[in-house]
């Protein structure tokens, strides 16, 4: 996928391991959206700090399952005698609630590993052969707003050059791809980490960074959502591109 | 062509030997079955990944007293609640004499096998700790909790050297188990009181386990009875990863 690059000349294509860790780590990827999804709506409620429930206020709230601002709750008890005490609530009618979590949160981690460990590989061997030095990190003479200009503006005509066959990128595909690796899927990685109890025992820090569980937690969703859009993004430019030609190159090499 | 130092295929092998290097010590660990389910065999993997990479014995984070929240109780809030399907006629019992009557037996692999009673489990050394709950739905809560240290109880009586899990049974029909690391942890105690009061019926009165370092579902309420045993005492698959750090 390329729009305004001069190395066609070089016929270099997609290597095996580029193409092996796309391919593992997209399905990963659906599937964490997937379980991700299905853990949001057994508690579909997002908050700032440590501490979030549904006895304390939310900062945002979907109304994606039966989940959604239940009301069959005991009468509160507070903790102690002072007026602005917190407070003690029993929870009435379980069995009516939604919670796949069993297999939900299980399917989660086991895609997790998936990703993390491709994701690790990648990383390892897009360093060390110099792939990401040569096609992915931005050269600095394509950094100017002249020829950055002329890539928005041929994206904004959705005039999207036919497959090079390899990683010939452009300014912006360069960015993006550059966002999604170093950036956004680290940051998913790295909250995920943070909601869990037993590795922020040993990385207290990570609670620290990120202010707190439920902080992380809402990184977390927005991090996932920026990846969707990246994924319905690249979709689109590979259908504007050549959809049959670009996924043959990402999966056969040629 | 330049001629490659390091090959693609040796990077690929030297890195996948070290991971695997990595997580043997993990695999020394008993195991819960996977009963043959791929979800299980994940549950696992992170097990021993978690044993094999983190330390054992590192603390969660302890909050300031002015940090405890409101705290929702949730499955089980009553057992002795006879509309319910978890209702236990014996802990109603217990609950109608304030668990004067209550005690906790110490059963299987210890050299002194005995019943606790409240008053007995309140005379040990105390720990209080304000920690945070984390459940699996994805809310938390802080919490200050006191109790005495699972492993003050379990030298109390006498754990073998042949033990590897330690089993809780609970009023409400639960069976639970944690490895010795767990069990040994210094936040690992079983509480007895919540904010500075006798734990309350919901939260799992009189006793409950508190487990710091895995979600909160694991930190079994309504305690009746504990049994040190060297194999798993396998409750079947309950759809539910075994081990929940994550």
């Amino acid at each position: 996928m390329s729009s305004v690059n001069p190395q066609r000349s070089e016929k270099v294509t997609h290597k095996v391991w580029v193409r092996a860790s796309h391919w593992i780590i997209s399905l990963s990827f659906l599937f964490l959206v997937f379980t991700g999804i299905e853990i949001l709506m057994v508690h579909p409620r997002l908050y700032w700090g440590e501490v979030g429930n549904e006895l304390t206020p939310a900062l945002l709230e979907f109304p994606i399952s039966r989940n959604h601002q239940r009301s069959d709750w005991e009468e509160k008890i507070p903790f102690f005698d002072t007026p602005d005490s917190p407070v003690s609530a029993g929870r009435n009618g379980e069995e009516l609630m939604f919670n796949e979590n069993g297999w939900g949160r299980s399917l989660h981690f086991l895609a997790a590993w998936f990703l993390v460990l491709t994701g690790l590989v990648y990383l390892f061997i897009g360093v060390f052969s110099g792939h990401f030095q040569k096609h992915i990190w931005p050269r600095i003479r394509e950094l100017t707003p002249s020829q950055i200009f002329r890539d928005v503006k041929s994206h904004f005509q959705l005039k999207i050059a036919p497959p090079s066959g390899g990683p010939q990128y452009g300014i912006l595909q360069k960015i993006a791809y550059m966002s999604i690796i170093f950036f956004a899927f680290p940051l998913a990685i790295i909250t995920g980490f943070t909601m869990s109890p037993a590795i922020t025992a040993a990385y207290p820090f990570l609670l620290e960074i990120f202010g707190g569980y439920q902080s992380a937690r809402t990184i977390h969703f927005f991090t996932s959502l920026s990846l969707e859009i990246f994924l319905i993004m690249h979709i689109a430019m590979i259908i504007l591109s050549g959809f049959k030609q670009q996924v043959r190159y990402m999966t056969l090499g040629k | 062509m330049k001629k490659q130092i390091i090959t693609r295929r040796a990077a690929i092998t030297t890195g996948l030997a070290a991971l695997g290097a990595l997580l043997i010590p993990g695999c020394k660990q008993p195991m819960p079955p996977n009963y043959g389910n791929i979800l299980r065999m994940g549950d696992n993997f992170t097990y021993a990944a978690h044993r094999a990479l983190l330390p054992g014995q590192s603390l969660a984070k302890e909050y300031n007293f002015s940090e405890i929240s409101s705290m929702p109780a949730t499955g089980t809030i009553n057992p002795a609640d006879s509309s319910k399907e978890y209702f236990s006629e014996s802990y109603e019992k217990l609950l109608r004499t304030d668990f004067e009557n209550w005690s906790l037996p110490v059963e299987g692999l210890v050299a002194r096998p005995a019943s606790y009673s409240l008053n007995q489990l309140k005379s040990f050394a105390s720990r209080t700790q304000i920690t945070r709950h984390t459940c699996e739905e994805g809310w938390t809560a802080i919490a200050e909790w006191t109790g005495l240290p699972l492993r003050i109880l379990l030298e109390h009586a006498g754990i073998s050297a042949k033990a590897r899990w330690v089993n809780f049974y609970s009023y409400d029909g639960w069976l639970d188990c944690i490895d010795l690391l767990d069990a040994f942890h210094p936040q690992t105690i079983l509480a007895y009181g919540m904010n500075g009061k006798n734990l309350s019926i919901p939260h799992g009165a009189p006793l409950r386990l508190r487990l710091e370092k895995q979600i909160g579902f694991k930190s079994m309420k309504y305690l009746e009875r504990i049994v040190v045993s060297e194999e798993y005492i396998d409750p079947g698959d309950i759809g539910w990863a075994w081990y929940n750090g994550i």
